[in-house]
């Protein structure tokens, strides 16, 4: 399926968001989660299933003011 | 003599230093100077995370969240809309309540957009975000944004990264006087007599980046920041001497050899 992740198109067979993470080697890591503009909690990242199509934003902290 | 300290929302700081993590060279230097500077509340950006090379090395593998509160900014927003998505990222992230709000103007200036920063810290507030605000040296708008419900109201000395210390420290004086709340002297500072400067002002504390980052000793200058906020305090909490038109001699106008 395509989603797009971090604002490029992406192909996964990932079914949720956790499954995404394990695609993509982020698991555990401290970083926060948006699908299609609303924050994703980490408690449902295993049952937030992915749909075709989705927006899908992973940030992390770095330095700044 | 109770201890002076530094209340923010609902933490309590002993040190008035808050220092940002951008431009340093490494990780290594953004630690060093961060403990030289005995701060105990640092700035982070939200950014998207690098997608092709997840296991570089991160920011906080060197700024312990235990250790310091992480106060998440939303640096490159230029509008609410944008400044609240990086917020509620970022309380995701790490749980973090305490945030600095910034909504920029544009990028020749970084100066505040004062409308967007007010409605985005309308729906912070509401949505339980204790906001730590950056906004001009105005004190109609600082008054504004305390009513708000704003925690804190960080006015700019001068523009972010331009060192020139405070263009305007009458408005820095007559904000903190009507202010209920902190008032953080946020951007502009480029050296310790800028930073103490603010304090003496009456500046709660002073938020301070890209004076330590790019000086050629950054744990050196980091030092003389916390030194200067120390002295600017104490120098502040002691009441300065009046300003006189003439002179006032020293010593005492009396039992001179020549009487």
């Amino acid at each position: 399926m395509h989603i797009y992740l971090n604002g490029e198109e992406r192909n996964t067979d990932a079914a949720s968001i956790s499954e995404l993470l394990v695609e993509l080697g982020m698991e555990g890591r401290m970083i926060a989660i948006e699908r299609n503009l609303e924050v994703v909690p980490k408690s449902t990242y295993s049952s937030a299933a992915l749909a075709e199509g989705d927006r899908i934003e992973i940030v992390h902290m770095i330095g700044g003011g | 003599m109770t201890e002076d300290v530094f209340k923010v929302g609902s933490y309590t700081f002993t040190s008035r230093l808050i220092v940002g993590s951008g431009k340093y060279k490494d990780f290594a230097t953004t630690k060093a100077a961060t403990e030289a500077a005995e701060a105990e509340m640092i700035t982070v950006a939200i950014r998207r995370v690098n997608i092709t090379d997840p296991g570089k090395e991160n920011l906080l593998d060197y700024i312990d969240p235990k250790k310091y509160v992480i106060l998440p900014n939303t640096a490159g927003c230029f509008n609410a809309e944008d400044a609240v998505r990086t917020l509620r990222l970022a309380r995701e992230a790490g749980n973090w309540n305490l945030v600095k709000l910034e909504v920029l103007g544009d990028t020749q200036t970084l100066y505040p957009n004062v409308v967007e920063t007010i409605k985005a810290a309308e729906t912070l507030v509401a949505e339980g975000f204790e906001v730590m605000v950056y906004t001009n040296d105005d004190p109609i708008v600082a008054t504004r944004l305390e009513e708000i419900g704003c925690v804190a109201v960080m006015p700019l000395g001068n523009p972010i990264g331009s060192g020139r210390g405070l263009a305007n420290p009458f408005n820095i004086r007559v904000i903190k006087e009507r202010a209920k709340v902190p008032i953080v002297v946020d951007a502009g500072i480029g050296t310790a007599s800028d930073a103490a400067k603010a304090m003496e002002l009456g500046a709660d504390a002073v938020l301070i980046n890209t004076a330590i980052a790019e000086a050629r000793d950054e744990c050196m200058m980091a030092r003389a920041m916390r030194d200067a906020v120390r002295a600017g305090r104490a120098a502040f909490l002691a009441g300065r001497m009046p300003k006189r038109a003439f002179a006032s001699a020293s010593s005492p106008t009396e039992g001179y050899i020549w009487d």
